[in-house]
């Protein structure tokens, strides 16, 4: 009741969407055993891995942990640069 | 015929696991049902409080386990309805009194003499939870709208699946409609988003179920109170009925569901 004025101006998110989204986080990181910063620098170390063979931009790169019903999914996007044709 | 044998868990203790098993095992037994409940949770029994059998208790489970009394010994019958019956848990002893392997044969002995087999785990993921899943047929995840209940449910429901006994079924219990609206709940789309597990009933928060396990008259021995109509509503479904779910307008829902359970077709 207290926080409905902080709600409408909009300063502060319901408490459920605030739970729904650290829930969503903590399945996550229970799921798959992987901890948020595990998950970063898996991240990190792909791109590594992607850019000594391609030629990517690293703030194009998408790497996403997927929930599809009881399953995790690991997805990347990863745009490459058009190959500059030397002569 | 066999058993259904359901086995009712949460992984956190404190969300109304030993209150489910009590008024599903009661609202089965209303139904005409042969029902049996087994409190597989050795060392800190509570079944039989709740169900107000606590003064009647003679045998339990490790007595049946260690041969100290025939199965039949240790069913207590509730003298309220036609054919409900408690095997109590232990309460001196530790989980370890009873092995997995235990279980399924005592389950395979009661499972002709029955219609439902029901099973009240401990909390936790140890020796007590896969005593309870052993035997079990199907199992019902019981959980809280708030985050660390969510979050042993989604822990549990894996557990379940590894150990093949899946996919579990969701019961949401001490639901508040009032702070849903507000938002300040999680609402049961939210946690079944969540969780991914197909849903079998809410219970709502009511005073009465606390009021009736007081008295060792477990609610759903009342058909009038709210939780009591969710909990005939839950086995209704399990017996393979199709159900409608509470919705969130308090009022409605509640004459709604009396109608449905005294109308035509009802219960």
């Amino acid at each position: 009741m207290a926080g409905w004025i902080d709600r409408l101006s909009g300063r502060q998110p319901q408490s459920k969407d605030q739970a729904k989204e650290r829930l969503k986080l903590v399945l996550i990181n229970d799921r798959t055993d992987l901890t948020t910063s595990q998950l970063e620098q898996m991240k990190n170390e792909l791109l590594v891995v992607i850019a000594r063979y391609v030629d990517i931009d690293p703030d194009t790169v998408r790497i996403m942990m997927e929930t599809d019903g009881r399953e995790q999914r690991l997805t990347a996007e990863i745009p490459l640069k058009p190959i500059r044709h030397r002569r | 015929m066999a058993a259904r044998i359901i086995t009712v868990t949460s992984g956190k203790g404190g969300v109304g696991k030993t209150t489910t098993t009590a008024n599903l095992a009661v609202a089965l037994a209303m139904a005409n049902q042969k029902v049996v409940c087994l409190d597989a949770d050795i060392g800190l029994r509570n079944l039989d409080v709740v169900l107000g059998l606590e003064n009647r208790i003679v045998y339990d489970v490790v007595d049946v386990v260690e041969g100290r009394c025939r199965v039949r010994q240790a069913m207590i019958r509730d003298k309220r309805l036609p054919e409900l019956y408690l095997i109590p848990a232990a309460q001196t002893r530790d989980k370890s009194a009873v092995s997995p392997s235990d279980m399924i044969r005592l389950c395979e002995e009661l499972s002709s003499e029955v219609d439902f087999i029901l099973i009240d785990s401990p909390a936790g993921i140890e020796r007590g939870f896969k005593n309870a899943l052993a035997a079990a047929d199907t199992v019902l995840v019981v959980t809280n709208p708030e985050v660390s209940a969510v979050r042993d449910a989604d822990r549990i429901i894996g557990l379940v699946e590894a150990e093949e006994k899946g996919p579990a079924k969701l019961i949401l219990n001490r639901m508040n409609f009032g702070m849903v609206k507000r938002g300040d709940m999680l609402a049961p789309e939210d946690i079944l988003d969540l969780l991914a597990i197909e849903l079998i009933g809410i219970v709502p928060e009511d005073e009465h179920v606390l009021i009736s396990t007081n008295r060792g008259m477990p609610v759903a021995l009342d058909p009038t109170s709210r939780a009591g109509i969710a909990f005939h509503n839950i086995s209704r479904r399990l017996q393979g009925e199709t159900v409608p779910f509470m919705d969130m307008d308090e009022k409605s829902s509640f004459f709604s569901k009396l109608g449905k359970l005294f109308g035509p077709g009802g219960n």
